[in-house]
């Protein structure tokens, strides 16, 4: 981590531990010894749930913490709002340090800084779609004419627009988590917790929410922290992951880091029949381009660039680095011979474009019968690189190999 | 050889702490008697004020709105025949007191029973109280009724609340401590102070078992206050009673036919409002 992202930290994790029975001091000096989870619960009878999490939250990331049942995941994310305290450890959100909280402050730091998504949905029964999604905006006290508002929108941010007088019993899974975002969603607190929030949903359904989270998430720019048992899920739509294992981080990174290289045999299994190419983007297999001709150049020019390359083709850009379209050797070369000015005449559009997050198993069949090699562009159209044929099946064996 | 143990003296020991508490206390239990016989007196002269075939008309209604016409027709039907026996002053004394008992009760039961759920000690304490009202014989309760409250229909009321009490208690008790878990933790989650929880979660959420429960409670009241009348508590109560010393078991079961169809009456409506209402779908 760079010293410029400490700035943006939203919640700090310290030595945070959980020790589930009634003698925890105990757990935590065998923990302290070196002594591992199964051996603790063999002389103690204490379970310990969690040892020793450091981690830091940043501001606007969607962060996802993986494990199987029993790693301490779910217990992790309830610690964070104190729905379990902590045995020790130190949590920071804003300046705030949450296990030293007394209750009141604990009520207006739930209120202000959490909304949580639960796995199933626990929407409340006796209350249609609009005032469940208007719950945490009632309890923290808001007047009924905005909290009304901010409910509607939220509902509507989620696709329920017309459900409102429903009750979540006359509603699919896949809508009543809905309901459970927007509730979350409308009480526009600082940082979202979702626990397992779409694994109860079937498998198409939960698809949707995904991407739909994903792009909610980038809309929305909401801290979220996303517990899931699926690592498959966590690739595709987290922006860190931390992998726990028996109440520890085994590992921590982007998807792509933990990946390609998996802290130990643990991740390594985990990451077993992931589908490399899917997770891969454009972005890993992007090489800067070597030359690039203006539309103003003139054929002469652009011959010389071509061949001081050894290229057959060209991309033309703009003054900005907009990306305009590809020329032809053998039309550049005709040009030159006609004695043209300039080459904007010749500039074709049948050429492959992507943007950096297209993921690898997409560009494979966009290659052409020209070979051209695929532009990848940003979202204003300038160019920020080429990926070609051969950079994909490198990437692609390489991948493979792990 | 016999061995010699002295008798423990606790039916004295209960009697001398009654004593005690008539004696002392006399302000006290003449206030409530007379607050109670005013409530009773107001109750019943109402529903006699109102001819016969109106009110049998409004509890059709109810019977219709929240049950079923079916429901409406019989009550039609079984109010009339009381009134044909001649049995429909005392059918209304009857249905008075248990109103008035069960009402009390009720007040009484729901913040224990909230508080039940909400603290182990307290549920640990008060359960076996709970058992020791309701198996206690209902008869002995109507004993030290008397010295408090006198002969007649006071202490019929305060007999029937003890007796009546316990499942009101135990129903909100286990409808509150029934609210799923997650639901709970949602509330939390949100911030939801104990209070607010409780209001707008948790008791909304256990209605229909409070209600189950204020079902029960209305059943025993009935029961308790036909009993009640061997302290002199009217209604149909003494219409069995006078059936019994004058061995005319004919009157006896005219009474206590009566009896039933009330009871079959309060306890279809107070059912038909435990479940939820049919929302539109």
């Amino acid at each position: 981590m760079t010293e410029t992202d400490e700035t943006n930290i939203k919640i700090q994790v310290r030595g945070l531990s959980k020790v589930f029975g009634s003698q925890p001091k105990k757990a935590l000096e065998l923990r302290n010894q070196g002594k591992k989870r199964p051996e603790i619960l063999e002389k103690t009878g204490q379970t310990l749930g969690l040892s020793n999490i450091d981690f830091d939250v940043r501001e606007g990331e969607l962060l996802v913490i993986m494990g199987l049942s029993g790693s301490g995941k779910s217990t992790l994310i309830r610690c964070l709002n104190r729905l379990i305290e902590p045995t020790e450890g130190d949590i920071v959100i804003d300046g705030q340090n949450i296990p030293k909280l007394s209750e009141k402050e604990l009520l207006e730091c739930r209120r202000r800084h959490f909304s949580m998504v639960f796995q199933n949905f626990a929407l409340f029964p006796h209350k249609t779609v609009q005032e469940n999604a208007e719950y945490g905006l009632e309890v923290r006290g808001v007047e009924k004419n905005s909290r009304v508002e901010s409910a509607r929108n939220s509902l509507k941010q989620v696709g329920l627009d017309g459900w409102e007088d429903a009750y979540p019993s006359q509603l699919s899974g896949g809508m009543q988590q809905r309901v459970g975002l927007a509730r979350a969603l409308a009480n526009d607190s600082t940082v979202m917790l979702m626990d397992e929030a779409f694994s109860a949903l079937d498998p198409l359904i939960r698809k949707d929410m995904q991407q739909e989270l994903i792009e909610l998430q980038h809309r929305m720019k909401k801290t979220t922290i996303f517990i899931t048992h699926d690592l498959d899920e966590a690739i595709s739509i987290g922006d860190r992951i931390i992998l726990l294992k028996d109440g520890e981080i085994v590992q921590s990174g982007t998807p792509e880091e933990i990946l390609t290289r998996p802290a130990d045999d643990y991740v390594a299994r985990f990451v077993e029949g992931v589908d490399m190419s899917r997770i891969f983007t454009a972005n890993s297999a992007m090489r800067p381009v070597r030359a690039t001709a203006r539309d103003s150049d003139g054929p002469r020019t652009v011959l010389r660039k071509m061949s001081d390359n050894g290229l057959d083709s060209i991309y033309v850009i703009g003054r900005d680095r907009t990306l305009m379209g590809i020329v032809n050797v053998d039309e550049v070369d005709a040009a030159a011979k006609a004695g043209k000015e300039t080459i904007s005449e010749l500039i074709q559009n049948d050429f492959p474009k992507a943007g950096p997050d297209e993921p690898m198993n997409n560009l494979f069949a966009m290659f052409n019968d020209k070979s051209y090699p695929i532009a990848i562009v940003d979202d204003n159209q300038r160019l920020l690189g080429v990926v070609v044929k051969g950079a994909v099946l490198e990437k692609l064996a390489e991948a493979g190999e792990h | 050889m016999a061995i010699d143990i002295p008798r423990i003296p606790l039916g004295d020991a209960i009697e001398g702490s009654l004593d005690f508490l008539t004696s002392h206390y006399s302000n006290v239990t003449r206030g409530i008697s007379s607050v109670t016989q005013t409530g009773i007196s107001a109750l019943n002269d109402a529903l006699m004020w109102l001819p016969e075939w109106a009110l049998m008309a409004i509890i059709a209604v109810i019977c219709w709105r929240v049950a079923s016409l079916r429901l409406g027709i019989g009550a039609v039907l079984g109010l009339s025949l009381i009134w044909n026996l001649g049995l429909w002053n005392p059918m209304i004394e009857t249905l008075t007191l248990v109103v008035i008992a069960t009402v009390v009760a009720v007040v009484i039961a729901m913040p224990f029973g909230v508080f039940a759920a909400i603290s182990d000690r307290f549920y640990s304490v008060i359960m076996p109280v709970l058992d020791f009202m309701q198996t206690m014989p209902a008869f002995v309760y109507l004993i030290p009724a008397i010295p408090f409250f006198g002969i007649g229909s006071v202490s019929a009321i305060f007999a029937t609340v003890i007796f009546s009490m316990p499942p009101a208690i135990r129903f909100t008790t286990l409808g509150i401590r029934q609210v799923p878990n997650d639901l709970i933790e949602a509330a939390d989650a949100f911030g939801a102070t104990r209070t607010q929880k409780l209001i707008k979660i948790q008791f909304p959420l256990s209605l229909p078992t409070i209600m189950a429960g204020i079902n029960q409670t209305i059943m025993l009241a009935l029961s308790m206050v036909v009993i009640a009348a061997m302290i002199g508590a009217d209604g149909l109560g003494s219409e069995v009673w006078r059936a019994i010393q004058r061995l005319r078991p004919g009157d006896g079961f005219e009474a206590g036919i009566a009896v039933v169809i009330l009871a079959m009456l309060l306890d279809r409506i107070t059912q038909a409002l435990r479940k939820p209402k049919k929302k539109a779908s």
